[in-house]
């Protein structure tokens, strides 16, 4: 996908969008995003919050990509497709064309080698998607977990791909880049994507692995209140065993991460997070949080937890409803407490 | 007379319309469009109220943290919480964080890019301009994208992540700074401290927040090296102080409280330089112009009811006033009424423009980095960060905030333990208001009036200068 001038050519667009992603990826590149890009190979042709050309100047640029008069190879779009009222697209006008971003949209992905829906909103509607969707909200490719969107369930870019879907809100700057990058390299291909347009080397991973609570969750050594050591995934919510991504393998602003802050993972990264209620609270049946790991019988679940429990050490059963260290790690070995 | 519209409108967040009328070479009237419109009020309507925790700040990716304060300011009275001591200190530094990142991202990605221009190829200055601001190529980005990166390392530690966190609750934040991280957070201070006196100021913090007339900025920019001086040469050249003239009145709700009250006073600053206390309990909402239907005036009884087919309407957006008027919020309005001397002699000279906006911006980032250095040392590491007990009533509550932007309000109506209503009134809501039901134009609609467009028509550098220099958030204008 490299054109004459060997540089790939990337078109950034946002639609029903916070500007979070942008806000993201602005944190990339040790000497800055632009920097990076260049480094890589990549010309931003254009990019609503950083590039020079305003007005008609950006306007002509768009027509002249519509008319193949200027080459395409990276489309991607942050924030969901407004399609109301009445698939109109009026709730979201590109200003200064008279046209939505959801027809510019239609117009322009069949262009590109590539189309990237970075966020959960272009990936599936996320947040806008909410409640009653007042603007009718929908992915690129997927409405929710239904696959369809805007461009439908058959589109394929000029290089046959599906769109990828960078979910996240906001993803991870590198989660971004990376997926870009493979993507000029040749080495993100559609069986790299997992259901629901994920890359894989996201995908593949939970938002769980690598947590630093991770000695409190072997113990289910909860946390019982906002701001306690403990597990969160007893009482205050946490989907991180359910929902993808490598959060908690990667820093976030320097060496964060929701669970490392001190509260639950939302599952942001899946289709539909929007449509939950009581982020911060488990959900239970019978006194058993609703949401176990999907992949493990949930009696031996049930039966491993109670072992756990009854097998805690004070230490971890101290320090997980305290919001410091209480009882710190003795040389001699914690012995389990009665 | 013809009629120019300026659009898509970059280099803010989000996208704006801009429509011109232009008579003999100048703007002799505009309208300003916020052409997009999610819904977030009626995403939150019939939540339980601690979602707004979830929903709210996922309205803006740029001033994530002001959105999710106003919320938890706004359920903290429904809950009846006073937040622990630590945890406001905790919020303070992760939004004065933002605040400070946001403004250096308007001054070197967003606005100081236009001086490089083509249209300005023939001045003595563009070379030098060019070489450090041209969009995406210039060399100061370079330095001040690692620099915000750096910055932002505060909300790895505070808040988990950035943008959209669940650490800022009403009761404080969720995580407990441990003696380490203190020293980190320093270190990070120490960072930027270093960025601003190295690379945008070429003084130290003390001696730029001196300053306290505009003859000593004159002095003290004269032979100085860094970005803030070379902006000021610049704006200077291009008399910048002649353009984007305010509406006059600036308003502030407020912010950072601790011990000793809010570092930045609230109130409300009369183009006379009075001073007077805010009275919030005047703020309207009009939705003539507006693709809205009619509710109510007040926030705290309206709602929102899209009607995209709505004769006379041009925005999303409506139109708040306070007792009726139209008002300036932002940097600007936040110094002038906390009194900063600077930018307090500064309005008297020649009130709220292009120039004038930008200065007050970067005193108050140096303000801010000496503000995030006390904070962290106030941490009492042994203390709690969060307080947890607190009921959930139904009422009607207020979170009334600064984002970097200027004022931001949430008003929230519990019934029922369910959100019953919620209306969000933003900085930009204010600044970039349309017009209301007497015909009176929003801030940047009469700040646009008089500006020399010359034969450039649409392509006039001049626009964008006073737009930019409102540093609009359009994705928090209609939200």
């Amino acid at each position: 996908m490299v054109g004459a001038e060997g540089m790939t050519r990337m078109l950034w667009l946002q639609g029903a969008s916070c500007g979070g992603c942008t806000m993201s990826i602005l944190e990339s590149g040790a000497s800055g995003w632009f920097d990076e890009l260049r480094q890589s190979g990549i010309d931003l042709v254009w990019h609503p919050s950083v590039s020079e050309e305003t007005g008609e100047e950006a306007a002509e640029l768009l027509e002249a990509i519509r008319d193949g008069r200027e080459r395409l190879d990276l489309l991607v779009l942050e924030g969901s497709v407004a399609r109301g009222p009445n698939l109109s697209g009026r709730f979201n006008m590109l200003a200064g064309t008279n046209r939505s971003i959801y027809h510019w949209l239609l117009d322009l992905a069949p262009l590109a080698d590539y189309v990237v829906a970075v966020g959960s909103c272009a990936a599936y509607g996320g947040i806008p998607a909410a409640g009653i969707n007042p603007t009718d909200a929908v992915g690129l490719q997927f409405e929710g977990s239904d696959v369809g969107g805007a461009l439908g369930a058959g589109f394929r870019s000029k290089r046959g791909l599906p769109v990828i879907n960078v979910a996240g809100c906001a993803p991870h700057p590198g989660w971004i880049m990376e997926s870009l990058l493979a993507l000029t390299t040749g080495d993100l291909t559609a069986d790299g994507l997992d259901a629901v347009g994920r890359p894989a080397f996201i995908a593949n991973h939970l938002a769980h692995h690598g947590c630093s609570r991770n000695e409190f969750y072997e113990f289910k050594a909860s946390a019982e209140a906002m701001s306690e050591r403990g597990c969160l995934m007893e009482h205050l919510g946490c989907r991180a065993t359910q929902a993808v991504g490598d959060c908690n393998q990667r820093s976030w602003n320097g060496g964060g991460s929701c669970t490392k802050g001190g509260y639950a993972c939302i599952a942001c990264t899946s289709p539909g997070f929007e449509s939950a209620q009581n982020y911060l609270q488990t959900a239970k049946l019978a006194g058993i949080p609703v949401g176990l790991p999907t992949d493990m019988p949930k009696a031996w679940f049930v039966a491993l937890a109670a072992l756990s429990k009854s097998a805690t050490p004070r230490r971890v059963r101290v320090n997980a409803t305290a919001d410091h260290v209480v009882v710190p790690p003795s040389r001699s070995g914690d012995k389990r407490s009665s | 007379m013809t009629r120019i519209t300026v659009g898509p409108f970059n280099r803010v967040e989000g996208d704006l319309e801009v429509r011109l009328d232009i008579e003999s070479g100048r703007v002799a009237r505009a309208e300003v469009t916020a052409p997009l419109y999610r819904g977030f009020e009626q995403i939150l309507e019939g939540r339980p109220p601690l979602d707004a925790l979830v929903i709210a700040p996922r309205i803006c990716g740029i001033c994530s943290v002001s959105q999710s304060i106003a919320a938890a300011s706004a359920l903290r009275q429904a809950m009846g919480v006073v937040p622990a001591p630590n945890g406001v200190l905790a919020t303070n530094i992760a939004h004065a964080a933002e605040n400070a990142a946001d403004h250096l991202t308007h001054f070197y990605i967003f606005f100081m890019p236009d001086f490089a221009r083509e249209a300005y190829a023939a001045h003595p200055w563009h070379g030098a301009a060019a070489e450090r601001f041209t969009a995406t190529k210039g060399s100061a980005a370079r330095e001040a994208l690692p620099a915000r990166a750096r910055l932002l390392e505060i909300m790895g530690l505070i808040a988990g992540k950035w943008p959209h966190s669940l650490a800022f609750q009403p009761g404080g934040t969720t995580r407990a700074i441990e003696l380490g991280e203190r020293i980190r957070l320093n270190a990070i201070a120490g960072s930027f401290r270093g960025f601003l006196e190295r690379v945008v100021f070429a003084d130290t913090l003390e001696n730029v927040l001196a300053l306290s007339t505009p003859s000593e900025l004159d002095r003290w920019r004269d032979g100085r090296a860094g970005d803030f001086a070379h902006f000021l040469r610049l704006a200077d050249a291009l008399a910048l102080a002649d353009l984007g003239k305010g509406p006059g009145l600036l308003m502030s709700f407020g912010a950072y409280h601790d011990a000793d009250g809010a570092n930045f006073r609230a109130g409300l600053r009369a183009s006379d330089g009075m001073i007077s206390t805010l009275p919030s309990d005047l703020i309207t909402e009009d939705v003539s112009h507006a693709w809205m239907r009619e509710t109510s005036r007040d926030p705290a009884a309206s709602r929102s009811v899209p009607d995209a087919d709505k004769a006379d309407a041009y925005s999303w957006c409506k139109a708040p006033r306070l007792a009726g008027e139209p008002v300036e919020v932002g940097a600007i309005a936040r110094q002038a009424v906390d009194g900063e001397p600077l930018i307090t002699a500064l309005l008297a000279s020649d009130n709220s423009n292009v120039r004038n906006r930008v200065i007050a911006r970067l005193i108050e980032t140096a303000r801010l980095a000496l503000s995030i250095e006390g904070w962290i040392k106030a941490l009492r590491l042994s203390e709690p960060f969060c307080e947890t007990s607190g009921e959930m009533t139904d009422g009607r509550f207020v979170g009334l905030v600064e984002a970097a932007r200027g004022s931001l309000g949430h008003w929230l109506a519990v019934g029922g333990g369910r959100i019953e209503r919620y209306q969000i009134i933003a900085p930009t809501s204010w600044n970039f208001s349309p017009r209301d039901s007497d015909g009176v134009a929003g801030p940047l609609e009469q700040s646009l009036v008089g500006t020399e467009v010359g034969d450039a028509g649409a392509r006039a550098v001049s626009i964008q200068h006073v737009v930019r220099s409102f540093d609009p958030c359009m994705v928090c204008t209609a939200h």
